[in-house]
């Protein structure tokens, strides 16, 4: 180009477009302004011009990318527009083809920032099944705020409160300005590491949306999810939500609430201790006493009372036999004195002595012998004995008559 | 504290009702319906002193000449918030 040769519009055209299509910033380019001069032919592709106070910049948007668009264009609406610059040969300009285009209010960090929050929800750092349940009583509650902000005289206060001896550690940082987000991951860092701490705070009071700015930094939100400890977020605001709270195991709208989330109510857990323990007592004694119930039915059941009832009968048998051994001995007893009087009775009776004594005699042969019953027992001359019922006569017989 | 007293307190508290809930249902044995009293009464022990172990200090997390230092502080004009 350095020799003064005239050029074909085409060829100055086709250079310019060479020279523009290598920038590679210009590939690749967000402008912000309002638009005018808006225009949507059949075709579907959108023609408009972006300008502000100075400027103005020619762009379409081809209808694929128009296609879907959720945002409603019109004139005077302030918009930023990512496309590529390129020149269009027919008319000799150059003109920003659009591929994706945002209103303005949005701002440059926002945009930035949606599409931070979009890569780490896929990398899936704010994934509900990874939110961890915070513990019932924690040893220790971690603190990543500001040493001087009303967040921490909030939580303290808050704290010992419901739990007065709960140890809180805090790891000061910065909450806002340039250092704030490597203060706050560095601070969760180490309350991670200091062992002991079971639940953490990182957050601040409420603030504006670029005071937020710290808890929406890729830096913040990387090392809540990497702390071993699960992290309550309490950055105090009502707008969107910060990648801090998205990530955070717990949100809470202020650091007094995410306190009350980390502390239990010291009382409440005695309470439900106490009960608990009254339970297990009340429990046992239940089934102690199920169980002397137990015993004792089975002691009077039919089957244990048996052999305590057989004894009785037993005894009551011998008993029974004694009494029946000793009348029957009675009256066998009686009956033989009875027996024997009358034995005597009828002795006596039939004794030769009462016979005797009647006025019989005995005649028998001297010296004893049995009595003489028949006179031809004995010869004349023969001595007999004659026994009366006093004394005795010595005879001799003189005659014998009969026979 | 031997192994078993780390338990977390809500474990205890957690095995605690499930103790509690053995014992006052049906089909325990005496002998171990005992022994889950003991256990539950042990436990009952374990969450009470994990409640007044505790001692309240606030505690600042700070890094001198390279070392991370645990020290006691108070809250700046504070007025019962201190440890």
């Amino acid at each position: 180009m350095s020799g003064q040769r005239v050029l074909a519009v085409r060829e100055l055209t086709a250079y310019l477009q060479r020279l523009i299509g290598n920038d590679g910033r210009l590939a690749n380019v967000w402008v912000k302004g309002e638009i005018s001069n808006l225009r949507r032919p059949v075709s579907g592709h959108l023609y408009f011009t972006l300008k502000d106070q100075v400027a103005a910049l020619r762009c379409v948007m081809f209808q694929g990318r128009s296609r879907s668009l959720s945002l409603r264009l019109q004139d005077g609406l302030e918009v930023i527009a990512r496309g590529q610059v390129a020149i269009y040969p027919r008319d000799g300009v150059y003109q920003l083809y659009v591929a994706e285009i945002f209103p303005a209010g949005v701002g440059m960090a926002s945009l930035a920032l949606q599409e931070l929050a979009a890569r780490l929800e896929r990398e899936g750092l704010f994934a509900a099944e990874r939110k961890r349940p915070l513990p019932l009583l924690p040893r220790r509650v971690g603190l990543v705020t500001s040493p001087s902000g009303a967040a921490l005289r909030d939580m303290v206060t808050v704290s010992r409160r419901r739990f007065p001896g709960i140890d809180l550690v805090l790891a000061p940082a910065t909450v806002q300005g340039d250092t704030a987000p490597l203060e706050l991951a560095r601070a969760l860092e180490l309350l991670g590491k200091l062992g002991g701490v079971d639940v953490i705070i990182i957050g601040r009071g409420g603030g504006s949306a670029e005071d937020l700015s710290a808890f929406n930094t890729e830096i913040v939100a990387r090392a809540i999810y990497a702390c071993p400890v699960p992290v309550i977020a309490a950055v105090g605001h009502e707008t969107d939500l910060t990648l801090a709270d998205r990530v955070a195991d717990r949100r809470a709208p202020t650091p007094s609430a995410a306190a009350e989330l980390a502390v239990p109510v010291k009382t409440e857990l005695e309470e439900r201790l106490n009960i608990l323990a009254a339970r297990t007592r009340r429990g046992l004694e239940h089934r102690l006493q199920m169980a002397r119930a137990r015993l004792e039915r089975l002691v009077k059941s039919r089957g244990m009372a048996r052999p305590q009832q057989e004894l009785y009968y037993r005894q009551q048998y011998l008993d029974g036999l004694e009494q029946r051994l000793l009348a029957s001995w009675q009256r066998h007893s009686g009956a033989r004195e009875q027996a024997l009087q009358l034995l005597t009775a009828r002795l006596e009776a039939a004794s030769p002595l009462a016979i005797l004594s009647r006025g019989y005699a005995v005649c028998r042969r001297p010296g004893g012998g049995p009595p003489i019953r028949r006179s031809l027992e004995v010869a004349p001359g023969e001595r007999v004995e004659v026994v009366l019922s006093q004394g005795r006569l010595q005879c001799q017989v003189e005659h014998v008559d009969g026979g | 504290m031997p192994e078993g007293e780390q338990l977390k307190f809500e474990e205890a508290l957690q095995k605690l009702e499930g103790i509690v809930r053995a014992l006052e249902g049906e089909g325990l044995t005496l002998e171990d319906s005992l022994a889950y009293y003991q256990e539950g009464i042990r436990l009952v022990r374990l969450c009470r002193q994990r409640l007044q172990e505790v001692e309240g200090k606030l505690q600042a997390l700070l890094v001198q000449e390279g070392e991370v230092v645990l020290k006691e502080i108070s809250l700046p004009g504070g007025e019962g918030y201190g440890a």
